[in-house]
């Protein structure tokens, strides 16, 4: 990874956002599931992620994260989109009003009986439109200084 | 098919999703833009006949019922003009594909227009003031997407102030349904409809009644609050032009007409009178716009303002008569508005000057372009049998029958002065020697893009002719709207 050293010493800096990074990622993953049933989800999860990536952008700068990340965010928000919309959709196919969310509980490995919601591929949706939008937003700002 | 309702919102929503993913390849776009909006018109078509045959079509999102969950309700008045706003965004894409350069069309321009479709369909249909919140933000979203791209600095400068005057007008829209939420604890349109009257405090609902007004009217470009609209529609290219001027300012007019007819309506004398006063202000101040202007596009633009004073003052006399009136003329200038602005952009691209000393005989090198125009100027200014009439003819009778003398004069004198502004351009573009070689960017194209101008204006002539035949609808499209009661039952069954 390239260091800036030039302009200013930040070594303390650049080492720990690698490891806050990996906290913050992890974290905003529990927050994601949480909002299942108790505050969190894709939103807040996804801010939160976007949050670590931001981190990383401060540390370094935008060439090292797309040598790390190579992810187009603009895809990435219209695969959250298209997840979104689908997992509203799919109850249009079985008949039911648009948005209706199925679940049910699974035996799941490892995991035991789980309840599984279609709310949640929704979340993912939402989840990773946040990241996108905010990666966008900040890249272009970035860019254009 | 109980999902109906929600089609015409989700169509172009899927379509603009798939096309982010090839924000590049401009020629699969168009087709897909095109196509996409050709099968939601079907939908919404099909919409209006299951309205008309079946009644007021609900649909509760996530089968949460109503009042708890998010309803959305297709009644006439939303099913006409979520038809209307589909077919016009139809022909202002076709417009666009020929009127814009690749390079411009792959920085998301239909991804966005059909964003902004699905904004304003939503708003249309949406059963709950917060939604309508929510459907706002998504067509003003694309809107500064729209307003912004090709990066002009004027178009810098004005979508500044247009990106400010909104944002306020949305906190302030929040805010108003968080007041109204204090006061009744429900967002559901019909539950709202049935919780006002029941408030023991009416001087709350009347200060509410006066912040949603204040709120729309931003929108609606009602005076004094008009003041950002020439500035910021001036500078947008004309297919985006006329899908501002058509569409966005007729949400806000929508959205007056249903909070005011629905929620506000047993309050008083005194919102009444707002309305109404507003609605001769932006009459004053839409006619002296546009005769004292010689820029072809300023002088549309503030033929807008005079629609939207005529059909609020419809809307403020409130009788069966009068709305029907403000319905039929609201459809009408959203259709009539889109061939006037995409014309007057072929004038500007033809002849590469905005300003009518610039211009001067196009009707004998380009005489389809020159009749089109005419037919459309007629239209706008009411002349019968061409749609602009029985709208204004319903207004005003409306508004005699409520023995007012002072609206239904000024709306028939405005109808002057719209034809003398519109008559100005025709008299002194069109007619008349050549002032020289007309060289603009559009010349070759002027065959392709009149194609499109041309069929929209044959169904704003269609409009006019048929009005016999279209006024059941309107009938039908009004009667909730003077008995909410047919509302209320629609989307609160018991």
């Amino acid at each position: 990874m390239k260091q800036n050293s030039k302009r200013v010493n930040d070594v303390i800096l650049q080492t720990a956002a690698i490891i806050i990074f990996f906290i913050i990622v992890i974290f905003s993953i529990d927050l994601f599931f949480a909002g299942h049933y108790s505050p969190g989800g894709g939103f807040i999860g996804g801010l939160m992620t976007s949050a670590a990536l931001v981190l990383l952008l401060l540390a370094f700068d935008s060439k090292t994260l797309a040598n790390v990340l190579p992810i187009d965010y603009r895809l990435m928000t219209a695969t959250g989109l298209l997840i979104a919309l689908l997992t509203g959709l799919h109850s249009v196919f079985l008949g039911r009003p648009f948005l209706t969310h199925a679940y049910g509980k699974f035996d799941l490995p490892l995991l035991g009986e789980q309840t599984l919601h279609t709310a949640i591929a929704f979340d993912l949706g939402v989840y990773l439109v946040v990241i996108g939008i905010t990666l966008t937003i900040i890249q272009t700002i970035g860019e254009s200084e | 098919m109980i999902n109906l309702p929600v089609f015409p919102i989700v169509i172009p929503a899927l379509a603009a999703i798939i096309m982010m993913f090839m924000p590049k390849r401009v020629q699969l776009q168009r087709g897909m833009a095109l196509g996409a909006l050709a099968m939601t018109a079907i939908v919404s078509l099909f919409l209006v006949h299951t309205v008309s045959t079946e009644g007021i079509q609900t649909l509760n999102l996530g089968n949460w019922q109503a009042p708890f969950g998010i309803t959305l309700v297709s009644d006439m008045l939303s099913a006409l003009l979520v038809t209307t706003s589909t077919l016009l965004t139809f022909f202002i894409v076709w417009f666009a594909v020929h009127y814009f350069s690749d390079s411009y069309e792959g920085n998301y321009l239909y991804i966005s227009m059909l964003f902004m479709l699905v904004g304003v369909n939503g708003a249309f249909t949406t059963g709950d003031i917060f939604n309508l919140f929510v459907f706002f933000e998504v067509f003003l979203m694309s809107s500064y997407v729209l307003i912004v791209l090709g990066g002009r600095g004027v178009q810098l400068r004005e979508s500044i102030k247009y990106l400010l005057v909104n944002i306020i007008a949305s906190a302030l829209f929040v805010m108003s349904v968080a007041l109204l939420y204090g006061v009744t604890g429900t967002l559901n349109l019909a539950d709202l409809a049935m919780k006002i009257p029941l408030v023991d405090n009416p001087d709350v609902i009347t200060v509410i009644g006066v912040m949603f007004v204040i709120v729309f009217g931003m929108k609606g470009a009602l005076v004094p609050l008009h003041y950002w609209l020439p500035g910021a529609y001036v500078v947008a290219p004309t297919p985006i032009l006329a899908m501002f001027g058509a569409l966005l300012t007729k949400v806000g007019v929508y959205s007056i007409l249903r909070t005011y007819t629905l929620l506000f309506d047993g309050n008083g004398e005194f919102l009444q009178t707002f309305l109404m006063v507003l609605a001769v202000l932006t009459i004053f101040i839409g006619m002296t716009g546009a005769i004292a202007y010689n820029d072809v596009k300023l002088i549309i633009i503030y033929n807008i303002m005079i629609a939207v004073g005529v059909i609020l003052y419809g809307i403020s006399v409130n009788t069966q008569t009068s709305l029907e009136g403000s319905l039929y003329y609201l459809i009408h200038d959203m259709i009539i508005k889109a061939v006037l602005f995409m014309l007057v952009g072929m004038m500007i691209g033809i002849t590469k000057s905005g300003q009518l000393r610039d211009m001067g005989g196009l009707i004998t090198r380009f005489p389809l372009f020159g009749w089109t125009f005419f037919v459309a100027a007629l239209s706008l200014a009411g002349i019968p049998p061409l749609s602009g009439f029985f709208g204004k003819l319903l207004i005003v009778s409306g508004g005699m029958d409520e023995g007012e003398l002072f609206g239904p004069l000024l709306v028939l004198l405005s109808s002057l002065f719209v034809l003398y502004s519109v008559m100005k351009i025709f008299l002194n573009g069109f007619w008349g020697e050549a002032k020289r070689e007309y060289d603009g960017p559009l010349v070759p194209y002027t065959k392709r893009l009149i194609v499109p101008v041309f069929l929209l204006l044959i169904i704003a002539v269609a409009y006019g002719f048929g009005a016999e035949a279209i006024h059941p609808y309107i009938t039908q499209a009004i009667e909730p709207l003077v008995n909410p009661e047919i509302y209320i039952d629609a989307v609160i069954k018991e």
